[in-house]
């Protein structure tokens, strides 16, 4: 799972129907100093997430799918929580 | 799923039984503000894109899972065309410059040139 910030949302018309009445984001994987990590990619929203939220996104197709509820479609990432706070021990190592 | 843009297509003429009939398109990843990103793949299509389009895809084993129940070996598929992408400005990953830079300060014991209006 990434951590990411809801940078924005995708409107497309015509897609596959296993995507039909899910908001499509645009998320921005983030580093553990908030920094960004890599290319923005795209996801399925699970837990109604707006732009500028601190979510949690799986990048796995079975955990994707599952938290949208539709099994066996062509999902491969998903926003499935939002994160309040990240805590780091700064004692272990 | 990745954004992207159709920047061709590929012929195939001897492949594997479970390709058959299927489009494939090369696909050129793009970041949200649409500039090039990374290189570009070979997709298999189940939206009917045609070339120039933006479009999104997906990637892993649910690539083939767009056309069941038949399940071609694919591991990227087209699964749908973008109408637009609205990046909320504060959020994108690189926020824009200052609109203007401030004046440098003029040189110590020497008249500005011109005084600004």
């Amino acid at each position: 799972m990434l951590i990411a910030r809801v940078i924005g949302e995708l409107v497309a018309t015509y897609k596959h129907p296993s995507h039909e009445g899910r908001k499509i984001l645009m998320v921005q994987p983030l580093n553990l100093d908030g920094t960004n990590r890599g290319v923005a990619v795209v996801a399925l929203d699970a837990v109604d997430a707006g732009v500028g939220d601190k979510v949690l996104v799986t990048t796995e197709g079975f955990c994707a799918c599952t938290s949208v509820g539709r099994l066996l479609q062509p999902i491969d990432m998903a926003v499935i929580g939002f994160i309040d706070q990240i805590e780091i021990l700064s004692d272990v190592s | 799923m990745y954004l992207g843009r159709v920047v061709g297509c590929v012929w195939s003429t001897v492949k594997n039984r479970n390709l058959e009939g299927q489009r494939m398109l090369v696909i050129q990843p793009l970041t949200p503000e649409l500039a090039n990103t990374g290189q570009r793949i070979v997709c298999t299509d189940c939206t009917g894109a045609g070339a120039g389009e933006l479009i999104y895809w997906v990637r892993g084993r649910e690539a083939s899972l767009a056309f069941l129940p038949n399940e071609p070996a694919t591991d990227t598929t087209v699964v749908g065309i973008v109408d637009s992408v609205h990046v909320k400005s504060a959020a994108a990953p690189e926020p824009p410059p200052p609109a203007a830079p401030a004046p440098a300060p003029p040189a110590k014991g020497r008249k500005p040139l011109r005084k600004a209006s």
